[in-house]
């Protein structure tokens, strides 16, 4: 029987995270089997059921080259700022 | 006792009893995940049967565990369908999916009756059925060209209709595609029919009270 | 052990996890699906000392709630045997394995129930010397295992307050309802002390050193005593181990617990070990029908 991943979406707004899996012949059978293995206490506001075929899957990346300039940890802006503002202090302490 | 209570006891006792026969299912089903699903049918069942011994219990000036529990074999208002004993998937799918056609009909009467507690509780019920009878006719469609399937309907088919009033049974023969035409009557005998009581209640009946028997009064 | 080995076990010490698709070696692997395996064994296997007490439960009420706790156990078992299938072990196959002894349950599933008494004390005292064990493995270093014991915690807290109003109902009745509780207590108390196995010192506990689960086995029973025994005492029972004792730095000491009757009984000869499998032989067998024609896709 094929395997059905189930995504689960705990209270309305939030994110759709994997819940598991339920092994069924059809998306019926997936359907009446994973609403109550996922939410027969009423804890989940909505499921997703997909076949695991369908889900197609990256593990892998090219991190050959410094990326930093496109993310926040390639910044550090303490030093300059700390000099830009001991200028304005100074050119403002000149011009009174 | 009122043709009221009377009636809500024979429905109680009827989603008591296949909800208790249901619940034997736990641990024992084809697969783990229908195994799941199943329980919680029977919970709903029982469910259904609590609420419903609850409205009586207000007319009947007592509780809803002394009305599921506290009375004999044969003071039970369950048809024979559902006292059945049937350890066969294929006899127990056959059951669920006969039983969940005949409810659905009595069901829509109450909801169009002028019993407006009555009726508010069967459209509840019925909000709950709908994932049954999804189920039922799951199975149903699965099943219908599986002779063990087929033969077993055949086989509860007289208890089937044995379950609802006379006036409801050809609606019941034309929704599940069985021959009509004044046959009906002639394929029941007594024992098919309400009032009938048959031994494996009385067994069910030793199982399920054994427990509540052996210190009357307590609580639990 | 190879380079590769030696720094997949220090990554899970210190707390790393992974996932079905990543390189395991293969002694952890194996070892995962066994302990896995028992686990899923040891659900499905608990489901049926219960399940007799479904259709004897004495109100509407209790036979609800033992229905969605054994219920419950289902749904355990079919994520458990879900986490060892994509491991690569297929659920008719571990069904085989359980079924011909070769793989394992837990001991307290062996032993019969006797009366509502019964129900109340695994509910209590058994479930809760399984929790303790199974809190242990939500920081377990195989991710997906880690990830079902989240959902399998939050479902055993109802199971915990049922058992103890079972318990409570039945200490506050009739004195004929006092005796089943404490008679339960009798009978449960040595497969309990032999529950979280014998002491070995976690360092050479595999499960521990590839942090499969994070304490070893008497860490778990101390938990447990910890936990429990005041529960046991201020109710006013007796634990049948005159031996019991807490010291004042909080270790608990005890009768050594029957370690020859522990490994008697999880390999088969427990008092209802056969009777329980052929029932569930049975049941798989006559069902086969079922999966082999409407389930194939």
């Amino acid at each position: 029987m094929p395997i059905f991943e189930v995504f689960r979406q705990e209270k309305k707004g939030q994110a759709f995270a994997h819940a598991g899996s339920v092994e069924a012949p059809d998306a019926a059978f997936a359907d009446t089997w994973a609403r109550e293995q996922y939410g027969r206490r009423g804890e989940s506001e909505a499921l997703w059921l997909v076949p695991r075929d369908s889900i197609h899957s990256i593990t892998e990346w090219a991190d050959e080259f410094d990326l930093k300039y496109r993310r926040v940890d390639g910044y550090s802006i303490k030093t300059r700022l700390k000099e830009a503002r001991e200028r304005a202090l100074g050119s403002a302490a000149e011009t009174g | 006792m009122s043709a009221r209570s009377d009636l809500l006891l024979r429905l109680a006792d009827d989603e008591l009893i296949v909800g208790w026969r249901d619940s034997e299912w736990t641990g024992i089903a084809p697969t783990l995940e229908e195994d799941v699903a199943f329980s919680s049918i029977a919970q709903n069942e029982i469910g259904h049967a609590r609420a419903l011994y609850e409205l009586a219990a207000l007319e009947l000036d007592t509780d809803a565990d002394a009305l599921a529990f506290d009375r004999t074999p044969d003071e039970y208002r369950c048809a024979p369908l559902v006292q059945l004993h049937l350890l066969e998937w294929s006899h127990t799918i056959a059951r669920r999916y006969l039983y969940e056609e005949a409810d659905r009909l009595r069901i829509e009467a109450l909801i169009g009756s002028g019993d407006t507690k009555l009726a508010g509780l069967a459209a509840k019920i019925d909000r709950e059925e709908v994932y049954h009878r999804l189920h039922a006719e799951l199975w149903a469609d699965r099943l219908r060209d599986e002779p063990r399937f087929t033969e077993a309907v055949d086989e509860l088919w007289p208890y089937a209709l044995g379950m609802l009033e006379p006036e409801l049974r050809p609606e019941l023969a034309r929704r599940v595609g069985k021959a009509s035409d004044g046959l009906l009557d002639e394929q029941l005998s007594s024992e098919h029919q309400r009032g009938a009581h048959l031994p494996e209640l009385t067994e069910l009946w030793e199982q399920m009270t054994e427990v509540r028997r052996s210190i009357p009064g307590a609580e639990w | 052990m190879d380079t590769r080995t030696q720094e997949f076990l220090a990554y899970v010490q210190e707390g790393g996890q992974v996932e079905a698709t990543d390189w395991l070696p293969e002694e952890y692997r194996q070892k995962l699906i066994k302990f896995i395996e028992m686990h899923a064994n040891s659900e499905l296997m608990g489901v049926l000392p219960e399940r007799e007490w479904i259709l004897k439960a004495p109100t509407l009420q209790r036979k609800l709630a033992l229905t969605a706790k054994v219920q419950d156990e289902v749904g355990h078992a079919q994520l458990i045997y879900r986490v060892a299938e994509d491991l690569g072990k297929p659920r008719d196959e571990m069904f085989a394995d359980l079924l011909s002894g070769k793989a394992k349950f837990h001991n307290v599933f062996h032993y019969p129930t006797v009366s509502w008494g019964d129900v109340g004390v695994i509910a209590w005292l058994v479930d809760a010397a399984a929790i303790i064990s199974q809190k242990a493995l939500l920081k377990c270093s195989y991710a997906p295992y880690a990830r079902i014991m989240k959902k399998i915690c939050w479902e055993e807290s109802f199971h915990i307050l049922h058992g103890r109003d079972v318990i409570l109902a039945l200490m506050t009745g009739t004195d004929g309802q006092r005796a089943l509780v404490q008679e339960a207590v009798n009978r449960w108390w040595g497969p309990l002390m032999q529950f979280h196995g014998n002491p070995i010192a976690r360092e050479e506990d595999p499960m521990y050193v590839w942090r499969i689960k994070s304490q070893g086995n008497e860490e778990a029973r101390q938990q447990f005593l910890e936990g429990y025994v005041p529960q046991i005492w201020e109710l006013g029972l007796t634990v049948p181990d005159p031996a019991l004792r807490r010291s004042n730095d909080g270790v608990w000491s005890y009768s050594e617990p029957d370690w020859a009757e522990l490994k008697s009984v999880v390999t088969g000869h427990g008092p209802r070990s056969q009777e329980r499998l052929d029932f569930r032989r049975r049941f798989l067998e006559q069902e086969k029908w079922v999966r082999d024609t409407v389930l194939a896709a």
